[in-house]
């Protein structure tokens, strides 16, 4: 069975902004993109107009794996939204670079899963109102 | 060594009432605070001429976060000024104080007016307050997550922490039982009931690991200090609080989830900062005074400040009788802001100055000669080493 990305009661859209739409339009095709410069490799995050590494112009996002690694988590549990039930927030580490880091939800993960930190985890993509809100799912579950 | 910073004291405090839902405005307490600071300093109006805030701008814009602008003060007791400041960025909550000790150091002003307002707890009933109040840096790619609260944030922290050293939750709930023993003896203090550990580990969860007890609770309240040239220290009533250090660095990311190690925060290069400037050690510090808007933030301090080694802070706060008012560290002598009340940085630094004068009353430690007040957490971080005595 499919595992619901749909976790939140309430989305906060992100905010129109030149520098990032590119991130939130990025998963309709399925795939997850940053910042990425031309000239050295270096990934960004958040995106930024120069490699914060060479301070190159010639950045562009670029596709990665979608595969990462928990780093920490948290379970929320106050209804700041009433009627909200208990979600993951968690920090991952992309593949790609040791440092490129995300903030973002897991789904299909127990909530008492006493091994989240350290989890294997691949990106999945909600769609709404012309956002695509990455959300990660343990590595290998079912599309 | 001498540096600019210890030019300047804290002569005078000041304090509003302060609690839960006061229905007064931010204006109103404000200037009970300052009016209290000026007159402690033994000083009138007519002497001030700098003021300084954390975090300045519009108190109604900022549902409670923050209290009047600087000029609006200016223009409340109506001074003129050689000196005005007022930003939400800097070192922290206490950036304001910091800026006011630069300005007398660099001539500008002779008596700076130092304030922090908040009227959270009103306009928690009023629509609800800011959940991140005013800290602009936490930018995007956190709320679309859900990530709406700073508790969210300060959780993963306080998550990693026990993951990677083994830190437990009955360590982390020292730090909120020795906050409500001190607020006990504080009569200014919101929660005064004593709490056990079974209070504490059955408490409401907020966000894993982090329970409502480990979060501090929101209030209306007006803190204010007059920070002056040590020139005046000879005339001042009460000349006991010098400035002998200020850590004010940013190193590495500023941001809630990019930053390195996730089990520290910007407190490290502060307090390596601060103690680059001053001979005075850890060991000499007499009393804490470490920012407490959740209990982690004040463990991560203590392990900053070198009080305990990175990753043994939870080791060291143990049964809690190392950071007891009889303890080797005796933390938040007021209560902190997890029961006293979220003054939001100042009251650390206004328990700081009451120590040092010896006022403290039933919470005073004997002979406290060299305090650290520590404000922020996450990317946004301060701290300042107070003396009883000045140093040259």
């Amino acid at each position: 069975m499919a595992i619901d990305l749909d976790i939140l009661k309430v989305r906060i859209a992100p905010q129109e902004d030149p520098e990032t739409d590119f991130f939130w339009a990025s998963g309709q095709d399925g795939k997850l993109r940053f910042k990425r410069c031309q000239d050295c490799g270096f990934y960004s995050h958040p995106p930024t107009p120069r490699c914060p590494k060479c301070l190159s112009a010639n950045m562009a996002p670029e596709a990665v794996s979608g595969k990462a690694t928990v780093l920490t988590y948290t379970v929320n549990v106050q209804q700041w939204v009433p009627g909200q039930e208990p979600y993951i927030i968690a920090i991952v580490t992309m593949d790609e670079q040791d440092g490129l880091r995300l903030t973002t939800l897991l789904a299909g993960v127990e909530l008492d899963d006493p091994e989240i930190i350290g989890k294997r985890v691949e990106v999945r993509f909600l769609a709404r109102d012309d956002v695509w809100y990455p959300t990660f799912v343990p590595e290998g579950a079912p599309a | 060594m001498s540096n600019p910073e210890r030019l300047s004291f804290i002569s005078g405090v000041g304090r509003s009432a302060s609690g839960r839902r006061l229905g007064r405005t931010a204006m109103d307490l404000t200037l009970d605070a300052a009016l209290e600071a000026i007159a402690d300093a033994g000083l009138t109006r007519d002497d001030i001429d700098g003021i300084a805030t954390y975090p300045g701008g519009d108190a109604i814009m900022s549902r409670g976060f923050g209290g009047p602008s600087a000029a609006a003060v200016q223009d409340a007791l109506r001074l003129d000024l050689n000196y005005l400041y007022g930003s939400g960025e800097g070192s922290a909550q206490l950036g304001s104080i910091i800026e006011a000790s630069m300005a007398i150091a660099a001539g500008i002003a002779k008596h700076v007016l130092v304030f922090r307002t908040v009227t959270e707890s009103t306009m928690q009933g009023m629509g609800g307050r800011n959940p991140a109040g005013g800290m602009a840096r936490a930018g995007g790619f956190l709320s679309q997550f859900g990530a709406v609260s700073a508790t969210n944030w300060f959780a993963q922290v306080a998550q990693l922490h026990m993951h990677k050293y083994g830190t437990t939750k009955e360590q982390l709930g020292q730090i909120a039982l020795t906050c409500r023993t001190n607020a006990g003896v504080n009569p200014r203090a919101v929660y005064r009931d004593p709490i056990t550990m079974d209070d504490y580990l059955s408490a409401r969860m907020i966000s894993t690991p982090l329970c409502l007890l480990d979060c501090d609770v929101p209030v209306d309240g007006s803190t204010a200090m007059v920070v002056s040239h040590v020139d005046y220290a000879k005339d001042a009533p009460k000349p006991s609080a010098f400035i002998n250090a200020v850590g004010t660095a940013q190193y590495g990311r500023p941001s809630w989830d990019q930053y390195e190690d996730m089990t520290s925060m910007m407190a490290q290069g502060v307090a390596k900062q601060m103690w680059s400037r001053t001979d005075l050690k850890p060991s000499d510090v007499d009393v804490a005074e470490l920012y407490d808007g959740f209990s982690i933030i004040t463990l991560a301090w203590i392990e900053a400040l070198g009080f305990a080694p990175q990753g043994e802070g939870g080791a060291f706060i143990e049964g809690g009788q190392r950071i007891a008012r009889t303890g080797e560290l005796p933390i938040n002598t007021h209560g902190g802001q997890l029961s006293e009340g979220r003054l939001h940085g100042y009251g650390h630094v206004y328990e700081a100055v009451v120590q040092l004068r010896g006022e403290a009353g039933e919470r005073q430690i004997p002979d406290a000669e060299v305090i650290v007040a520590a404000n922020g957490g996450g990317p946004i971080a301060g701290a300042m080493l107070l003396t009883k005595g000045y140093t040259s």
